[in-house]
């Protein structure tokens, strides 16, 4: 199979396995095979063109030429690369969990649900692969709305409510910044193809570029930088499988990769850095990291603090990126990885903890280790590489990121860096802390908390093995594959570097 | 023989069509004879398009009279793309009609619709093909002499006052037209387009010629619903019958813009219009608030067909300021805005036509729950809102990239930020409707309420699918639009 060939049938597998659901709808389980099966023709595919990308490689496919010069079209370069790779993967990991959870959760519309999600997927290989800004726009867009029926998927006034922040956030911020700069960028250079070594160069000067770093860096909310970061807690009410693919994957790290994608394509790493307009991005992000820890320390909630905790390490590749140089490029693209597996880990042991227990609060948690032992040491394994210890794939991350700003001679943000590990320390382990070392608080016979339960006895498919009660098979194996890939990617990451370091080429 | 007199056949066939109609008075023949007569117009418009694009602008002398004594019928890349919008928006509205008109019109009045919609199309048609400016006003006049009768035909009452309202502001909107005409007549002593514009030039600074250009704009900008003179249109489109609705909307609106183009550039030129006049501080200017404040009215009505009519209030306003640019690129968005809006609203308008079917009202609380009941209606509603609010692989899309890079060029930052803000307020009153039919539980004992007949969603659906194809493929739609601005800017220069 030539890298040509991959590259055109990417994306055309998911949009095939969104076709196929919608259609066996009717039979749950050929259903759902064909959202399995998809997951992995897709990430072969897509693995399939790594070779020829390490090898310098560039393949592309143009699809239509919408206006003179503007075309719909495809290339594949190691940033681009490394997203698909994470969100097609991630997306195999995802179907089994979320069958396990919807099924033992009795969700309904499921099949709109899984269809919904596979036009996601089709909308993060366009994004990733997207070869100008407005393939990028075009993508970007449809993820949002291919999303919006998974975040609403309960149909109640809360989800509506939460669609509409949503929607509001990302369509405001899309429309009216991000095109802005588009067709700004568009009218300046006459082209939108993204350029190893960028465009606007020579084009573009003084306030104009830092007026359009602002409009790329703020347009693209799904980033979620502060002050346009409310959307990411809002979407939360979304099943757990969505929060976790999409606002841990494939949404958000579409956000951060198309800032990095601008910003080494566009900009250009040495231009930017030499006009001096990637200061203040700096700072924002530096912000961004600091608040959003400190509102997670407060949340109660647990997918809530999982939702602000994945706004500031978002930052953290926004940083990276604003950084314009080598190590914080290289390493804000390495966090993306990083990150989607420590964080997916983080949300799939949510989601499995509500399942079987019913239980979304951090207080009461107590005790939940003892009858979830797999469960909560996965949580461990995310939270630690979240926070970048060693042996984990978080360490490398932030350790690049960490040089980037050291490089950059930025010895506040360096410091700041330090500081949000010890934040990520003090709101991710007292959970684990919680659910292995301290009683567990007054509970009914079932195990449950006593308001909490408004279902009869524990949901079909849960493990009772004497005092354990894990969620089901088809939760707790993708927990257990996503935290054995954060270990794996600890020793696998300097072919990952290898990679990417053509990104910070000046 | 038929290729030679192909732009006389494009009037004259609707037109002789229309009488056998009433000949028949049966509603079913009338159809049949509608349709063929539609079919006929769409065939020549592409044919005459074609021919254009192949050997540029045809001029034909009817009756063999030569210019500027005779009657020219004269194509041109914008006229020729405008006859294939019209017609073609004739077609699709035909199509769909019968099972449409059969809940909303009197059974023994059908045949008189199809007589209606076929004068209308006729006239519609005259205006676009026509090289000479007398015959513009006649057209104007029947085309809408037949919509005064095609919006009374609606089964409320208020669909006689509002067709009274329009017909005031109608008549008043054409006899400031004819005035205008007038005094370019005494001035310059010809009717011919191209023959007034030949000889404006010496008298062009009089006063005379200044009145006739402030008659004429003002008269055109009644015609068009350009804010603030747009009072007539919501009621008109919100009790007219549904088809009614999607074919005016789609069409007469954007025939009296493409009037205004035609006037402006081609018989006045853009340097007497836009800089011895102040008209392009004033429509640009007039299209911004009338963007801004009909998109905030839409949001707040309680029929859907009301915030429709108030959102192509707006979307006037998009094409007036696409052309008020008075560059290639701008005059480019708002040629290619007229078409593609005329695709998004004609669906818009075909969806609702298909819930007033079923359901028997256009109020949004009444969508409640259709989502469910009636999904293939609400996604094409859904799809053509999105392009109304501008959403990339959509046609809506394609309009806002021209409008925000001619503002970007000319360097007008606040009206490409308006631009783009504006997209919100769109997304504000789209989502309203998409929120009530997706999240609220429908009324007790609805549950008879099924999806639409095959009949109407496929015209409907042929829409929905060119809003999506010619936001992928812009050759036929920006390519042209482009062409013709060219033209119009060339041909003053």
């Amino acid at each position: 199979m030539t890298s040509e060939f991959a590259l055109i049938a990417a994306p055309i597998i998911p949009l095939a396995a969104a076709l196929l659901v919608s259609l066996s709808g009717k039979i749950p389980n050929l259903r759902d095979s064909f959202s399995v099966l998809a997951g992995i023709i897709l990430f072969g595919t897509v693995v399939s063109i790594v070779p020829d990308i390490m090898a310098g490689g560039r393949p592309a496919f143009t699809v239509v030429e919408v206006m003179p010069g503007l075309a719909l079209g495809f290339l594949v370069e190691p940033l681009g690369m490394l997203f698909a790779l994470v969100a097609s993967g991630l997306w195999i990991v995802t179907t089994i969990y979320a069958i396990g959870y919807m099924r033992g959760h009795e969700e309904s519309n499921q099949t709109r649900f899984f269809a919904s999600f596979a036009v996601a997927i089709f909308a993060s290989i366009g994004v990733a692969f997207a070869s100008n800004l407005l393939t990028l726009f075009m993508f970007y867009e449809l993820l949002t709305l291919s999303t919006y029926p998974l975040v609403t998927h309960q149909r109640t006034d809360e989800a509506m409510r939460a669609g509409r922040v949503y929607l509001g956030i990302l369509f405001t911020t899309s429309i009216c910044f991000l095109l802005f700069a588009v067709i700004w960028t568009w009218v300046i250079t006459g082209t939108t193809d993204f350029t190893p070594g960028g465009i606007l160069a020579g084009k573009a000067e003084g306030a104009t570029v830092g007026v359009l770093l602002a409009l790329f860096a703020f347009g693209t909310g799904k980033a979620a930088l502060m002050p346009f970061h409310r959307w990411l807690p809002a979407a939360m009410v979304a099943p757990t499988p969505v929060s976790a693919l999409l606002h841990a994957v494939a949404v958000v790290k579409a956000g951060v990769f198309t800032i990095m994608k601008i910003v080494v394509y566009i900009f250009g790493i040495s231009f930017l850095a030499s006009t001096g307009s990637n200061q203040w991005l700096i700072w924002v992000a530096s912000a961004t990291i600091v608040l959003a820890s400190l509102v997670a320390l407060t949340k109660d909630n647990l997918k809530a603090r999982l939702a602000y905790s994945t706004v500031s390490q978002l930052s953290y590749i926004v940083l990276g990126a604003a950084l314009a140089n080598q190590a914080g490029v290289v390493g804000g693209s390495m966090h993306i990885a990083m990150h989607a597996f420590g964080k997916i880990t983080l949300f799939f042991c949510a989601g499995a903890i509500y399942v079987a227990h019913h239980k979304t609060k951090v207080s009461e948690m107590n005790g939940i280790g003892r009858q979830m032992p797999i469960t909560l040491f996965a949580f461990l394994i995310g939270s630690l590489s979240v926070i970048g210890l060693p042996p984990f794939g978080g360490s490398w991350s932030k350790w690049f990121i960490t040089m980037g700003a050291y490089e950059a001679e930025q010895m506040i943000p360096f410091a700041i860096l330090m500081v949000s590990s010890l934040l990520n320390v003090a709101y991710l382990l007292p959970i684990v802390f919680r659910g292995f070392f301290l009683a567990p608080k007054e509970t009914s016979d079932d195990g449950h908390v006593g308001h909490v339960s408004d279902h009869d006895g524990p949901s079909p498919g849960i493990w009772k093995i004497g005092a354990l009660r894990e969620a089901p098979l088809f939760c707790v194996l993708p927990i257990c594959m996503t935290a054995f890939g954060c270990l794996v990617l600890f020793f696998y990451a300097s072919e990952m570097h290898k990679m990417l370091l053509p990104l910070g080429a000046p | 023989m038929i290729r030679e007199n192909l732009p006389a056949l494009q009037v004259v066939i609707p037109l002789m069509a229309a009488p056998i109609c009433i000949l028949f008075k049966n509603g079913r023949a009338a159809y049949g004879i509608a349709l063929a007569a539609t079919l006929f117009a769409f065939g020549a418009a592409i044919s005459l398009l074609t021919q254009v694009l192949g050997v540029g602008p045809i001029s034909y002398e009817l009756g063999g009279w030569a210019a500027p004594w005779g009657i020219e019928y004269r194509v041109d890349y914008l006229s020729g793309f405008v006859l294939v919008l019209v017609s073609g928006m004739g077609v699709v509205v035909q199509l769909f009609s019968p099972a449409s008109i059969k809940r909303e019109i009197d059974e023994e009045k059908h045949y008189l619709f199809h007589c209606a919609f076929l004068l209308c199309l006729t006239g519609l048609l005259g205006i676009v093909i026509t090289g000479d400016a007398f015959n513009v006003f006649v057209f104007l006049e029947i085309s809408a002499l037949s919509s005064y009768i095609l919006i009374s035909l609606g089964k409320h009452r208020r669909a006689l006052t509002s067709a009274y309202q329009y017909l005031i502001m109608g008549t008043i909107g054409s006899t400031f037209i004819l005035i205008g005409i007038g005094l370019l007549y005494m001035m310059t002593g010809t009717l011919n387009m191209a023959d007034i514009a030949a000889r404006i030039g010496p008298v062009a600074t009089t006063r005379t010629v200044l009145a006739a250009f402030a008659f004429f704009t003002v008269g055109v900008s009644i015609k068009m619903a350009l804010f603030p003179l747009h009072l007539w249109l919501p009621n008109a489109y919100a009790y007219a019958p549904s088809v009614v609705t999607a074919f005016l909307a789609a069409t007469a609106t954007k025939v009296a813009v493409y009037v205004l183009i035609r006037f402006t550039f081609t018989i006045f030129g853009e340097h007497f219009a836009f800089e011895e006049t102040p008209v392009a501080t004033l429509l640009m200017p007039l299209a911004l608030i009338g963007i801004v404040v009909a998109s905030s009215i839409a949001i707040f009505q309680k029929s859907v067909k009301r915030m429709l009519a108030y959102s192509s209030v707006a979307q006037i306003g998009y094409i007036v300021l696409g052309v008020s640019f008075v560059s290639v690129t701008g005059l480019t968005g708002g040629i290619v805005h007229l078409f593609n809006h005329a695709l998004m609203k004609g669906g818009l308008f075909l969806a609702v036509a298909c819930v007033v079917l079923r359901i028997g009202s256009d109020r949004i609380d009444d969508f409640a729950g259709l989502g469910r009941r009636m999904p293939v209606t609400m996604f094409a509603f859904v799809v053509a809102g999105l392009s109304m609010i501008g959403v990339p692989l959509t046609v809506g899309f394609i309009s806002k990239w021209f409008l925000i890079q001619a503002a970007i060029e000319k360097g007008w930052w606040p009206v490409a930020a308006l631009v783009l803000l504006s997209s919100l307020l769109a997304v504000a009153y789209i989502w309203r409707v998409v929120e009530i039919a997706y999240f609220r539980k429908p009324p007790e004992g609805e549950d008879r309420i099924t999806e639409a007949p095959v009949s109407m969603l496929l015209p409907m659906g042929a829409l929905i699918l060119a809003t999506i194809f010619f936001g992928l493929n812009t050759e036929a739609t920006a390519g042209v639009a482009r062409q013709a601005a060219e033209y119009l800017m060339g041909a003053v220069r």
